[in-house]
């Protein structure tokens, strides 16, 4: 095994992790792809792959007790054919994204019934006193995640760079077309995923302000950064001092966010 | 439970092991009991400094291993409550463990249900979407740096600032909490969401469609063209609001990229797109 496919696996490890634990977000996709492209020696190729995959994937979420689609598996697998030795084009990349996420959130879900005996175990330990063993197993967990994505994703990598690519070669033009449509389009079911968390009827006008000045090419997304956080700022205020008194702030908001979650995780 | 002469209070060294450690809770996430042993394993440089004695250690440990689940980084601030009840019943005080565990599971349920939509549905979104506009329009690799940053230095920032806070507090949180200063923060955080989200539709959705409209003697118009000058953006508005109305009628996001990717090969096949 040479360098770079080790550092690859490593990668996978760390993503594994970070898709659970949801920390450090390395397994987001702009991250996990740009550094198996690194590592590849190919760092630009997986930063496109990465940014494109992005979009993709920022309405994924794990909410609640809801898994979402994993990100992890997708990015450092997808990242390995398209920067690695296949060298299959960033538009294929995207579309083999979305099996690879399914198949990893089924294995998130798995996940969370094998640990369950190591659980069982801390409760032994805890009724002993012992420490250290939870703390031990609590690592221990933690390495299960790291291999919840560097096992598939090993398994991947096994598959011969020559047969992707005749795999590749063999789709029809009107298929690669569609991919490449598609590589583009799907970014509107991420939006949509991500609007729904938060709209509600007093914020569907900042959403069309939102589309109606970003057509204007002028505006830089920082601009328009600046125009929502303006726009939420006198909101805020002037909602503050119409209502009914210093409490008013708080009057209506608290049903709609228990609203929002209550249809994301009727929805997700 | 014995009265030792001098209190024990948690060493800054402690806290910081122990905003160390939240960073691995959601590891042993499991479905009967959630993050309960990612809890427990939170609180043990706590048990180790309050409790000399091996059977209020198994107590101690036992009681923080029930069920528990919460947006992680909302546990911040009640692992900084839990930290100062520990912190008093060890010196004394009758605080019961349904007490301790009332709190946590108090706090839990409210605290998720405003943090989930601003970390994960607006910060992040808005973030990575940032970045990637910085990577694809030919700044590379600033773009996973930003993000990454970006990202870190906050959560560090507020994991270390509401476990502090909710230690020097104690219970007295859920009583600053209830003037509605963080629903507050949720609608202004929405409102920024929505608008960048609002943003973020036309810029960065790429559609165009390839049929040509011939219009008489003045030449030929682009379907594409036409429609960009009534709305730029107006397909991506469209499928985006189609997108959400059919999440809303509980559609599975993984229907919805099925058949995005399906109307995308068909309409490339018919010719519609390009």
């Amino acid at each position: 095994m040479n360098i770079s496919t080790l550092a690859v696996l490593i990668i996978a490890f760390l993503a594994g992790i970070g898709g659970v634990v949801d920390e450090w977000e390395v397994h987001q996709p702009i991250i996990a792809c740009t550094l198996v492209g690194l590592a590849l020696g190919h760092p630009l190729v997986g930063v496109t792959l990465g940014a494109s995959l992005q979009l993709i994937t920022l309405g994924w979420m794990n909410i609640g007790t809801v898994v979402g689609p994993d990100p992890a598996l997708a990015a450092v697998v997808t990242a390995w054919w398209v920067a690695g030795p296949a060298q299959l084009p960033v538009a294929l990349g995207v579309i083999l994204a979305l099996p690879l996420a399914w198949v990893g959130q089924w294995i998130t879900r798995g996940m969370r019934q094998v640990v369950v005996p190591v659980v069982n175990r801390a409760d032994r330990a805890a009724a002993a006193g012992d420490l250290h063993r939870i703390t031990r197993l609590q690592l221990l967990c933690t390495g299960l995640q790291g291999l919840r994505t560097l096992l598939p994703a090993a398994l991947l990598m096994v598959v011969p760079a020559s047969w992707l690519q005749t795999g590749y070669q063999a789709l029809p033009t009107g298929l690669q077309g569609g991919f490449r449509v598609a590589a583009g389009m799907l970014v509107v079911v991420s939006f949509a995923l991500v609007i729904n968390t938060m709209a509600t009827h007093q914020l569907w006008p900042f959403f069309f302000l939102g589309f109606a000045l970003a057509t204007d090419q002028h505006l830089s997304l920082i601009a328009l950064g600046m125009i929502g956080v303006g726009l939420a700022v006198l909101y805020l205020g002037w909602h503050g001092n119409s209502g009914s008194g210093s409490t008013s702030g708080g009057a209506t908001p608290p049903s709609t966010t228990d609203d929002d979650l209550d249809r994301e995780l009727d929805d997700l | 439970m014995t009265t030792t002469k001098r209190p024990t209070t948690l060493t800054l060294g402690d806290q910081l092991r122990i905003f160390g450690r939240s960073g691995l809770e959601q590891a042993a996430w499991n479905y009967p009991r959630l993050q309960n042993l990612g809890f427990c394993y939170i609180m043990i440089p706590a048990i180790q400094r309050l409790y000399a004695d091996r059977t209020d250690r198994a107590a101690a440990a036992t009681r923080h291993l029930t069920s528990f689940n919460t947006m992680p980084y909302m546990q911040s601030l009640i692992t900084g409550v839990t930290l100062s009840l520990e912190e008093q019943r060890a010196n004394g005080q009758a605080i019961s463990d349904d007490e301790i565990n009332a709190v946590k599971v108090g706090m839990m349920g409210s605290l998720a249900g405003v943090a989930d939509p601003v970390w994960w549905g607006t910060w992040r979104p808005i973030l990575s979407a940032f970045a990637a506009s910085l990577a694809l329009s030919g700044l590379g690799i600033l773009g996973p740096i930003v993000f990454f940053v970006g990202w870190n230095v906050v959560r560090l920032g507020f994991r270390w600032w509401a476990q502090r806070w909710g230690y020097r507090r104690g219970v007295q949180i859920v009583e600053d909490l209830s003037h509605g200063i963080l629903q507050k923060l949720t609608l202004g955080a929405s409102i920024v969401g929505m608008f960048i989200m609002g943003a973020l539709v036309p810029r960065w959705t790429r559609i165009s469609l390839k049929p040509v409209l011939v219009t008489g003697r003045h030449g030929t118009y682009a379907l594409q063209a036409l429609l960009d000058q009534l709305l730029p953006g107006l397909l991506p508005l469209v499928l985006t609001l189609g997108c959400v109305w059919l999440i809303r009628r509980h559609v599975k996001p993984f229907w919805l990229l099925l058949g995005v990717l399906g109307l995308s090969i068909l309409g490339y096949w018919w010719g519609l797109f390009q």
